[in-house]
């Protein structure tokens, strides 16, 4: 008699994982069912191998800038293989202690590829077969992959998605970034900052499309300054494949323009992981590929939750965590608060960083709020100057009304580390008036948080 | 590690209960099914086993302690070997158990239907009814609201009182007060001054809001009250919990319930020459005794009614009409100090002899305080009879959340116009209050006219 297991979790991602732990946390038994890695794209092929490739760009670019703190560094070099090699690393290390955490929290882990054949039941082929597996409660993390672009698929050359990016065969010197969300702006950074030649193509009449559009235009002079070619408004016409290189005919209004590369990363987003796991079997209900849920990740399908990447957007790992949890909680019959999408901080890990949560100026007036736009330069910041990292701003947006801070938008130097300080005055509701009323430490960026407040109300001490 | 005994719940709407007694005392050895404590409620005293074993490790609630919430930790009961010391890693943890217990808890269907009322998706509407079925209760608690939703209730002059949270720890956050915005309840009444509370109406609508649920309950202080009678004059006996719930319920129903009253004779002469031939045949003793009363052809009388008109056996409920399928019958029983209404169960499906056995035995029982829960809770009517007690005619009120009550006359002898004679008939007044938001009059009338039908010609309720 096999087990039945409350709940089984279909993907072993940040939304999978931690969903287990959680599941295990409440005494309710689960079975955690992973194809690949442990870990999931955050780990082995997304956020944490880019951030280890980052960190070695941005200590090339210090060093390559040590004269102005007044060090002599005869002349910095850096090593290809080692920097891919050190981010690899990285990702077994994090991937590991996934496996030990779900030692420490005895889930069950089958390695295998899960296929729904009931409300309560599933098939997974492993290397040993295929297993029947029951549970009470069923939650889908498969996650989601590269979005292709028609003929520009990867093809083990000159095409690269960010898997292919992440395990680079050697540095290109002429590389085109098709797309400018945050996959895309943080390979062009990374492979700017050791020496290509790289353009970036975006659709979109900006950069970064979904962030506020002040900050866009700022990451878009900055990655300029940097020596990066933005071309937006444009997509690519024509592809012209030779022995050593790749003819990218880019089209920007009327003009087409040829010009040849020696890789192309496409980074224009993701598809959702929904083939051949079962779905259509049990009519679970879709919304654009997506898996349709509500705020609790329940699908259609009494007993069958979807959770992550292969649910709405945005498609970021700590969305994927706290929906996990969601899920659990709510097979374990807590009382818990569904998730509002605009209480999700994304991060991009640029040079300037940029990060950001809630509405931005446009989307606060569009829905009709009358609003307050604070804005504070890091060039009027202690620390920011101290760092050498004069080039940044941060931008809160308040209802005029009520005092709801309904946006906060940042970029420069380590921003991503900031914003939660915004997330967590937005979840506790603060209103400009507790901001202004705390005691922000001195010398920090954090400074700039409460002058971006205060400026708001046109009350800023320092600008 | 120790194990927490929780407050246990007798009944799914109980909150707080009475310690009566303690049957263990520190470092006292029990075994699961021993019986460690009595708890007493509104209605009835329940004993407390042990479901695990152990030793007692400590007591934190003295016995005779009132009030004391369900789900808070009365006691700890140590695991085998451990000792007094190890409750102290966990005194932290006891002063707010209720988190800790949920987390612990293994989930069952069970815990999750008792939950379902507290979810968010139970809708907001039905926490601001709770709210205010809670309020002259909370009157004095803290209330816990983000800076934004009390900014949100000023702008919007509603009272934080009457609004339940359903931010963690229950805490009024902004979408509660959305909620109570759409829903047009919880608006203030406007300031009231101290010294007249007296000479002031119950009710204060909002001057020149008609607006419907703008009523605000504000009953007269006990300041007035011991300012009005001189002191010696009176005796002050203390409120036991069944005169507490017999208050409270009766202020919900009576101030949320928009009763009508609806007033009928029946003749009774049938059903007495019925009843009289029924008992004299009846067996006089072993298990099929009985004696049948006016009263069990009344309960009998009504559940076939509610049959027929189906739509009078309801509930009013925000989410929607609950138009109930089974005719429970609760009917009012007087004891020392109070009431019950123990609930005849299927009453239109038993004959007069089940349903007065089991009266009989519901009484028995009322008046012993040996009801359970199960004995009292989910009627769908009630009859309330003071014919007894020489009562012509009276108005009862609705026992909440039910939608209809029938208030029960003496059976006398009257002059009735029959044709045109004058006639001497036993005669019966029967008053229908009924909620008018799921009863209205023309249906209320159908009801009535059905329970008379019923009275009149008892042998109909044969078929």
């Amino acid at each position: 008699m096999s087990t039945t297991y409350d709940v089984a979790i279909i993907g072993g991602g940040p939304g999978g994982y931690v969903a287990a732990i959680r599941a295990s946390q409440l005494g309710l038994n689960p079975v955690l069912i992973e194809r690949e890695h442990l870990g999931g794209i955050c780990l082995n092929w997304g956020c944490i191998p880019t951030k280890a490739l980052l960190r070695s760009a941005e200590i090339y670019n210090s060093i390559k800038h040590a004269e102005e703190f007044g060090i002599t560094v005869e002349k910095a070099s850096f090593d290809f293989d080692k920097i891919i090699k050190r981010s690899r690393d990285v990702s077994k290390k994090l991937t590991q202690g996934v496996g030990y955490l779900m030692k420490k929290n005895k889930v069950t882990v089958i390695e295998g590829t899960a296929k729904l054949t009931g409300k309560n039941s599933l098939s997974v082929k492993t290397k040993d077969g295929e297993q029947k597996i029951s549970a009470k409660n069923i939650i889908i993390a498969t996650g989601a992959r590269a979005r292709n672009l028609k003929d520009l698929e990867p093809d083990g050359k000159f095409i690269w998605t960010y898997k292919e990016a992440l395990l680079p065969d050697e540095m290109p010197k002429r590389l085109c970034v098709i797309g400018s969300g945050a996959i895309g702006v943080e390979f062009a950074n990374f492979f700017n900052a050791l020496g290509s030649e790289v353009t970036i193509v975006e659709m979109a009449d900006r950069i970064t499309p979904a962030e506020d559009e002040e900050i866009s235009a700022m990451a878009q002079k900055a990655f300029q300054k940097a020596g990066i070619t933005i071309k937006t408004g444009s997509t690519v016409s024509a592809i012209n494949k030779s022995k050593k290189q790749i003819e990218l005919t880019i089209k920007t209004g009327n003009k087409e323009e040829p010009q040849n590369f020696d890789r192309v990363i496409v980074a224009i987003g993701i598809v959702p992981n929904v083939e051949d796991i079962g779905l259509e079997a049990l009519s679970i209900e879709m919304d654009r590929g997506f898996i349709k849920t509500d705020g609790y990740g329940n699908t259609n399908i009494e007993g069958v939750f979807a959770i992550g990447d292969v649910t709405n957007p945005p498609w970021l790992a700590h969305k994927a965590s706290h929906e996990g949890i969601i899920a659990i909680e709510t097979i374990a019959g807590h009382k818990v608060a569904p998730l509002d999408p605009m209480s999700i901080p994304g991060c991009t890990y640029t040079s300037p960083q940029i990060a950001s949560v809630g509405m931005t100026e446009k989307q606060a007036t569009e829905a009709g709020h009358k609003i307050k736009v604070g804005r504070f330069p890091f060039q009027a910041n202690g620390k920011a100057l101290a760092l050498g990292e004069p080039d940044g701003m941060i931008k809160t947006i308040f209802d005029e009304k009520t005092g709801e801070l309904l946006g906060a938008h940042m970029i420069g130097a380590e921003v991503t580390e900031l914003i939660q300080g915004y997330t967590v005055a937005q979840k506790l509701e603060t209103t400009e008036h507790e901001l202004m009323e705390t005691v922000f430490p001195h010398p920090t960026l954090s400074e700039m948080m409460h002058e971006a407040v205060l400026d708001a109300y046109g009350k800023a001490l320092h600008f | 590690m120790p194990t927490p005994i929780l407050m246990p719940a007798l009944s799914p709407t109980m909150e707080t209960g009475t310690l009566a007694k303690w049957h263990v005392k520190i470092g006292d050895e029990v075994s699961s099914g021993d019986i460690i404590a009595e708890i007493e409620t509104d209605k009835a005293t329940m004993e407390v086993e042990a479901v695990e074993e152990g030793r007692i490790g400590a007591i934190y609630i003295d016995e005779g302690t009132k009030e004391v919430k369900v789900n808070s930790t009365i006691a700890m009961l140590l695991e085998e070997g451990e000792d007094e010391s190890a409750l102290e890693d966990i005194s932290k943890e006891a002063t707010n158990p209720g988190d800790k217990n949920k987390d612990a808890a293994q989930p069952s269907s069970k815990d999750k239907a008792d939950d379902g009322n507290d979810s968010p998706a139970a809708g907001a509407s039905d926490n601001i009814n709770k709210a205010a079925a809670k309020r002259s209760e909370s009157n004095s608690e803290r209330i816990i609201a983000s800076p934004l939703a009390k900014r949100l209730a000023n702008q919007n002059n509603l009272d934080l009182k009457a609004i339940n949270g359903s931010g963690p720890n229950g805490r009024i956050v902004k979408s509660d007060i959305e909620a109570a915005i759409n829903s047009g309840s919880a608006k203030k009444s406007f300031p009231q001054a101290e010294g007249r509370e007296l000479t002031a109406p119950i009710h204060h609508g909002e001057a020149g809001n008609a607006a419907p649920g703008t009523a605000v309950i504000r009953p007269v202080s006990d300041k007035e009250i011991f300012a009005t009678y001189e002191e010696g004059t009176y005796d002050l006996v203390p409120i036991d919990n069944m005169r507490r719930t017999v208050a409270d319920r009766l202020t919900v129903a009576k101030t949320t319930i928009p009763h009508f009253y609806l007033t009928i004779d029946c003749e009774l002469e049938q059903l007495l020459a019925a009843r009289k031939r029924l008992n004299e045949n009846a067996p006089k003793e072993g298990p099929a005794a009985f004696k049948l009363s006016v009263n069990d052809f009344i309960i009998k009388a009504m559940a076939l009614a509610l049959q027929y008109v189906p739509a009078a056996n309801s509930t009013w409920s925000e989410s929607g009409i609950l138009r109930h399928k089974r005719s429970d019958v609760s009917v009012a029983v007087s004891v020392e100090g109070g009431l019950y209404t123990p609930v005849i169960r299927h009453a239109d499906l038993k004959t007069l002899s089940e349903i007065s056995n089991e009266m009989k035995d519901l009484a028995q029982r009322a008046r012993s305080k040996k009801l359970s829960p199960n004995d009292y809770i989910g009627g769908t009517t009630s009859i309330s009879n003071l014919g007894m007690m020489g009562i012509k005619k009276f108005d009862a009120v609705i026992n909440p959340p039910q939608s209809t009550i029938l208030a029960i006359g003496s059976g006398e002898k009257r002059a009735v116009v029959i044709g045109d004679d004058v006639k001497i008939r036993t005669m019966m007044t029967a008053t229908l209050s009924c909620d008018h938001r799921v009863v209205d009059g023309a249906l209320g009338a159908e009801l009535l006219a059905a329970f008379k039908g019923f009275i009149e010609d008892p042998v109909t309720m044969l078929v």
